[in-house]
């Protein structure tokens, strides 16, 4: 988000899902698995390989859409940025950029020209391990395909450089003229349902609904006017932040909806004494989770089929959540948070969703436009100012969000944590088909034919340390432990273990690391050092 | 782009080149019947089902391979072509099990459907009947393949939607069959339980497990909604029936996925029922949760989260919103943080 936003001046994907298999003739894919974590995008990515379209995988395990792939950039992980500045040293060097683009439409390329000079392929090969004649062959191809696409999940952003990665991924695109056509631009697939909507709605401690800055006076007062209470202007926590002030005793409370950070935020120990802390914990939740046995109150939530309202996918589109059965705990999620509100003191009567929406979107002009009306029988993509406008499917066409896209070069940040003697693997993690952060297993379903975590072995470790396929392990780090089952797998590379994180007896969040990228406090959940013990 | 003209039923039509007669057919607003065909996959011209009558053609050619020319005269219900598809249905039920009061796909069973329109109760064509035993191997997809017609959607749709590549022809003739690699069960295959195969199936060979002898198809009433898992955004339509969600149906009107979905979307639905669900508030006394009503549940959170923010300020309360919740209910947490305890201590995990 960060990372975009800087460059570009919006965070969001900038171009369209349909056009993977309508317009792409490129797609080059790093740190992102898609098949497994946005199946339908992989999917469409895989039939437009199929029928032509290129395909570029960076990544350091062998996920499956590498069988689909022309190149597949096996890098050592936490080598992103060594790897895309080698690509733009080579494109600078062979006169491939799109001068015209970088003229008219960037700021800052002097600089960015300058960093990557002290990339040259030998170099990047080192690093990444990635061979000289693939960086040549990836760097050509991308530069002189007429629409490439760049996909990215958390890959990219689950490290301590995530927002350094992320802004070159962007110089790649803008030095490349890869940006604000169909078929191209830079994607970041989000992980969840709702993270587009949830930004957008102003759930960040930075802006309000639709990226009004909280530090802005005007805002603050269109609001106060609006709201009529008096509204602070000073920046709120990161969720990061808002643990370490837990612990601290600055943050006394909290009301945590539908998240369960004990399970899914790195370093969960660490979570879990900062919520031992707190003097008050209000959870809202569809099942008595890791983080709401905390809690003082539970309130019993409602589940997607339960609730109206709308979710924007990660192509911002604004689509209708429809209530289909009577609410479990007899009320929807946002009557009770109306009864809340209300009973604290501020009073909130919503007839309707749709009545929510529509406040929301009278001060949130890139969705002025859209209401329930009109969401009645198809979608719309925001930005969306009038009820005119039938909404944007691709971003920064002729001008970017924020005037000049701005190059953002890096050198090489290694991850914070790598392998030594006393914790010799690499872990890295991430989602697998059949689950999702956390509802999934509570899915009869689902869970009976994919009950437990299986960590991935490649063979030479495997038989290095005596396991088989029905090993169990015991995995440590500097920060605590977990025991797993085992897969023995040559998807992940010689040293690599990697696990999933969606079951409640392997706490996989228990291993991460603590480091955070410093920018948007996101945790590096894609490399921390491990000692493995077979039981 | 080039178009040819041609008549259909008499009508004028016109269609750009390279339309089949079907889809010329369908332009011009006249159906013509298939079972193999459908406009998300390949062609396969296999169930000839939508034969047609082209002047100047003594064969009947399947519309859906066959492309328009200029001048074409096509005639789609002739007592010829009638006479044809009563045939082709007469010979598809002669192996094939003809227990529609019971079968799921009922009302939704294409074979059926047609059977119907044109008078088909039985067949005159008695011979030997499949015997296969039921895959019900898996939690999600029956496979009855007795039910099977060999119109290779599910094949297609593997391949073309998902890209899995786990179905395929096996044998030759009367022992054809569209299975799996060494025909093994779906449990035991590359299986991604995508679903897609079923919902292309145009007959009760393949149907959702969850959906089985809960209700016949015109009782279920849909509900279109996106999907709760990822940030894909796939709609789909969520089956209901006396008031309990019993399954989840794709729709080729998704904007962004149209009948594709994951086994997530399509099957994960149910942790809406598990028993584990939280029903009603719970209060903590003495490290034990007690149930609560509402009123008693708001009564402590207003008094206890006013009472820190009046004796720490505002930026002791922070709030955690999600990225699983709607638009609407992240709009109210980020409100009550604001305007209410007057801190903007409100984020969810947008970083992970």
């Amino acid at each position: 988000m960060a990372g975009l936003a800087t460059t570009f001046g919006s965070g969001a994907m900038t171009n369209p899902i349909y056009e993977i298999t309508e317009e792409a003739e490129l797609m080059l894919l790093i740190g992102t698995n898609a098949t497994e974590a946005h199946p339908i995008i992989g999917y469409k990515m895989r039939q437009a390989a199929r029928n032509g379209a290129k395909m570029i995988v960076c990544d350091p395990r062998r996920i499956d859409l590498v069988d689909e792939a022309d190149y597949w950039l096996q890098l050592k992980p936490g080598t992103d940025i060594p790897l895309l500045n080698g690509l733009m040293h080579i494109i600078i060097k062979e006169g491939l950029e799109d001068k015209k683009f970088i003229e008219e439409r960037t700021e800052n390329y002097e600089e960015l020209k300058a960093i990557v000079e002290n990339y040259p392929p030998e170099k990047v090969a080192e690093l990444t391990g990635i061979s000289v004649e693939d960086l040549y062959a990836v760097a050509r191809l991308y530069a002189t395909t007429d629409k490439a696409m760049i996909f990215y999940t958390l890959g990219i952003t689950e490290h301590i450089c995530g927002t350094r990665n992320v802004m070159s991924v962007a110089n790649l695109a803008m030095l490349t003229g890869h940006i604000g056509r169909p078929g191209t631009g830079v994607c970041p697939m989000r992980g969840q349902n709702n993270v587009q909507g949830a930004c957008d709605m102003g759930a960040l401690p930075n802006v309000y609904p639709g990226y009004q800055a909280v530090a802005n006076p005007d805002i603050q007062q269109k609001y106060e006017k609006a709201w009529g209470r008096e509204l602070p202007n000073k920046i709120g926590l990161k969720i990061p932040e808002m643990f370490e002030a837990a612990h601290e005793g600055k943050v006394k409370a909290m009301y945590i909806l539908g998240e369960n950070p004990v399970l899914t935020d790195p370093d969960s120990n660490h979570i879990r004494a900062a919520l031992e802390h707190l003097d008050f914990l209000v959870v809202q939740e569809l099942f008595l989770t890791e983080t709401a046995e905390y809690a003082d109150v539970i309130l019993p939530a409602a589940s997607f089929a339960e609730c109206d309202g709308t979710f924007t996918n990660t192509e911002r589109r604004v689509q209708r959540v429809r209530q289909a059965i009577e609410p479990i705990p007899g009320q929807a999620n946002w009557e009770t948070i109306c009864q809340m509100a209300t009973r604290m003191g501020l009073p909130m009567s919503y007839e309707h969703p749709s009545e929510i929406w529509d406040e929301m979107a009278s001060l949130a002009p890139s969705m002025a436009g859209i209401n329930f009306g009109r969401l009645e029988n198809s979608s719309l993509q925001w930005p969306c100012p009038t009820v005119e406008h039938p909404g944007t499917p691709f971003l920064h066409s002729g001008k970017f969000t924020r005037g000049l896209g701005a190059f953002q070069p890096s050198d090489h940040i290694p991850p914070a944590e790598m392998p030594d003697k006393e914790y010799p693997f690499l872990l890295s993690t991430g989602r697998i088909l059949y689950h999702y952060n956390v509802t999934t297993p509570y899915s009869p379903g689902i869970a009976s034919i994919w009950n437990k975590e299986l960590a991935e072995f490649h063979p030479l470790d495997a038989a290095k340390l005596g396991l088989d396929k029905d090993s169990k392990v015991k995995i440590a780090s500097r920060r605590g432990e977990v025991t797993s089952a085992i897969k023995i797998t040559e998807r992940v590379q010689p040293g690599m273990i990697w696990m999933s994180f969606h079951h409640t007896a392997t706490p996989t969040n228990a291993l991460t690391s603590d480091a955070l990228d410093p920018i948007t406090g996101t945790g590096e959940y894609k490399v921390a050092a491990v000692k493995v013990e077979k039981l | 782009m080039d178009r040819v003209k041609l008549t259909i039923n008499g009508k004028e039509v016109e269609a750009p080149a390279g339309s089949t007669i079907l889809q010329a057919a369908e332009m011009a607003g006249i159906e013509v019947p298939r079972l193999c065909y459908d406009p998300h996959l390949s062609s396969l011209g296999a169930c000839r089902l939508c034969v047609v009558e082209v002047k100047g053609n003594r064969l009947l050619p399947a519309s859906c391979v066959t492309p328009v020319t200029n001048g074409m005269e096509v005639e789609t219900e002739t007592d010829k072509v009638v006479q044809a598809r009563k045939t082709i249905l007469e010979l598809l039920v002669a192996n094939h099990p003809l227990d529609c009061m019971t079968c799921d796909k009922m009302g939704a069973c294409k074979l059926a459907d047609y059977c119907y329109k044109y008078g088909v109760k039985d067949s005159p064509f008695v011979g030997e009947r499949h015997e296969y035993p039921l895959d019900d191997s898996n939690p999600f997809i029956i496979r009855d393949m007795n039910k099977c017609i060999l119109c290779g959607a599910c094949v297609r749709a593997c391949e073309e939607m998902t890209g899995q590549d786990n179905l395929s022809y096996l044998n030759r003739g009367f022992n054809r069959k569209a299975t799996t690699a060494a025909d093994v069960p779906y449990i035991e295959s590359d299986c991604v339980f995508c679903g897609q195969c079923v919902a292309v199936c145009p007959t009760g060979a393949l149907v959702e497990k969850t959906m089985s002898g809960k209700a016949r198809r015109w009782d279920i009433e849909l509900v279109r909604t996106t999907c709760p898992f990822c940030g894909t955004g796939c709609n789909f339509d969520l089956a209901v029936k006396d008031g309990k969600v019993i399954g989840v149906l794709s729709t080729p009107e998704a904007p962004v996925n149209g009948q594709m979905l994951c086994v997530k979307g399509r099957f994960g639905w149910d942790f809406i029922y598990n028993e584990k669900r939280l029903t009603t508030p719970l209060i903590k006394k003495n490290g034990q949760f007690v149930e609560a009503s509402w009123d008693e549940a708001y009564d402590v959170i207003a008094e206890k989260f006013n009472a820190i923010r009046d004796q720490y300020g505002p930026d002791s309360f922070a709030a955690l919103s999600s990225a699983r919740c709607t638009n609407e209910e992240n709009y109210l947490v980020q409100k009550l943080t604001r305007a209410h305890m007057g801190t903007n201590n409100v984020d969810h995990c947008a970083r992970t």
